[in-house]
């Protein structure tokens, strides 16, 4: 029977595990074809339809109102309306997706404000943010993952208006991290010193939500 | 990281946001029970040495390995309260999802006594807390298999006697797809405030009140709590579901901050 256990896979500590050497590890489980030509964040497995994961009811967020604001550290602030949004550069990522209850969507179409454009001309030598959206959700990110092409205000996917489900009319779009960080209905980023967690980093999240590292909860 | 998370060094249970640092790594844990809910659902009970217990809501992550290494992981909602009985055991409710990938494979295949890799508890934002949560009135609705979290719940009330008022909207296909239908009976004929409405959108039996449809927004209102009470709102099911019944308890004037929700994509499975 012991010459039938598997290995166990990458990232455990065989030592630290209490396990009866004669059960085998899901004896039968074959899963799906292994997915070609794309690769996999450790975890993860490709996903064609999007799915929603939001904590509350979808708030309605008109563009009538929607403002951003950047808030540095020092309390200055600076904001645009849905008009000035639209007027500035516009870029059309494609990205792929990872969220951290384990679909990986490929090759998403965006279009919206690079964080590089927004954040060009705020003073502030702050290492963290913490974005905020209507409806009262959170998330903290470091700033060196805002910037370099990495990070957009995303206002329209797959050639169509964002969908307020999933997060319209503009949420953050940081493909390079766990979805979660990406907030839905994005309304301020607001520059801190220090580290805070956001909504689910202080519920066990990680506070920065690599997939490549499979960084899903605090300590991993 | 600059700030210091003290939270993985201290005891676990000694304060509830501890409850919130899951567990670091994946342990073995052993399949000892499954009882069928309904031809497309089974519970399985897992005996996870030194489980450090949960709250009613939370998560378990599955690992599954193939014989080339190859790993699948899931997150399941825990359907066991906290105070459920033997130390280590835990319980998940999986409904095979056509096409699944892995929830076919638990419902029909998992042996008894073969060994799967588990972490958790997971999350703390949809969860109800007997010790936290007491005394303010709860609404669940459930949509599916949604219902799995928000029985929990159920049971994390009773098996704590708390008397809570506690109303269940329960919105299912057919009669043969309810999960615990006698459980539910018995907890609301113990006539100490939980009440449960069960409907059916697909099929309903000869002798229904109400022809098979979706869940009205009416039957939210009249099964639910008025907004004014003020009380906390579960809203778990697929993601259709959790959108039209969370529209309708925000029209009916529930305040969006008490409305909690947790949304299984078409990815299930």
């Amino acid at each position: 029977m012991t010459s039938a256990t598997p290995p166990v896979p990458g990232g455990s500590d065989p030592a630290g595990l209490d396990h009866d050497p004669g059960a085998a590890l899901t004896p039968g489980f074959r899963g799906r074809a292994r997915p070609e030509g794309v690769t996999l964040p450790p975890g993860q497995y490709a996903e064609e339809g999007f799915p929603v994961l939001s904590a509350g009811p979808t708030p309605n967020v008109s563009t009538a109102t929607w403002s951003f604001a950047v808030t540095n550290e020092v309390g200055a602030t600076k904001s645009w309306t849905w008009a000035e949004l639209m007027a500035l550069p516009q870029d059309t990522p494609t990205v792929d997706i990872h969220c951290v209850t384990r679909w990986s969507k490929f090759g998403t179409r965006w279009r919206g404000v690079s964080l590089d454009v927004l954040l060009a001309e705020v003073e502030s030598t702050a290492e963290f943010a913490m974005v905020g959206s209507y409806g009262g959700y959170t998330t903290n990110l470091p700033v060196a993952d805002l910037l370099g092409g990495k990070a957009w205000i995303a206002h329209t996917f797959d050639g169509a208006p964002l969908h307020p489900e999933h997060g319209g009319p503009a949420r953050l779009l940081v493909p390079h991290l766990y979805f979660w960080k990406s907030a839905k209905w994005v309304r301020s980023l607001t520059l801190m010193p220090t580290d805070r967690p956001g909504f689910w980093e202080k519920l066990g999240y990680h506070d920065l939500g690599d997939p490549w590292r499979e960084q899903r909860y605090q300590g991993d | 990281m600059t700030e210091a998370r003290s939270a993985e060094a201290e005891p676990r249970g000694a304060r509830l946001g501890d409850r919130y640092a899951v567990p670091s790594g994946w342990q073995v844990a052993t399949l000892v029970g499954r009882r069928a809910e309904s031809a497309s659902a089974v519970t399985l009970v897992l005996d996870v040495p030194g489980w450090p217990g949960h709250l009613a809501g939370q998560h378990l992550d599955l690992r599954l390995t193939a014989p080339d290494g190859y790993t699948a992981e899931r997150s399941y909602s825990l359907a066991s309260g906290p105070a459920a009985p033997g130390t280590g055991r835990v319980e998940v409710t999986v409904q095979r999802v056509r096409d699944g990938e892995v929830s076919p494979y638990l419902v029909d295949q998992f042996p008894l006594g073969s060994a799967i890799e588990v972490r958790g508890p997971i999350g703390g934002w949809f969860v109800w807390d007997p010790v936290r949560d007491a005394g303010t009135p709860v609404l669940l609705v459930a949509g599916g298999s949604g219902l799995v979290p928000v029985m929990a719940m159920a049971r994390a009330r009773r098996e704590s006697g708390d008397r809570t008022p506690f109303r269940l909207i329960y919105s299912v296909r057919t009669p043969e797809d309810r999960l615990y239908p006698d459980e539910l009976e018995r907890l609301a004929a113990r006539g100490d405030g939980f009440e449960a409405s069960t409907i059916f959108t697909r099929a309903v039996s000869l002798t229904a009140l109400r022809g098979p449809r979706r869940l009205t927004d009416s039957e939210v209102a009249s099964w639910g709590w008025p907004a004014e009470l003020e009380p906390r709102v579960y809203i778990c099911g697929p993601t259709g579901f959790v959108e039209a019944v969370s529209r309708m308890v925000v029209a009916q004037g529930h305040d969006p901050a008490r409305v909690r929700t947790e949304r299984f994509g078409p990815a299930a499975g």
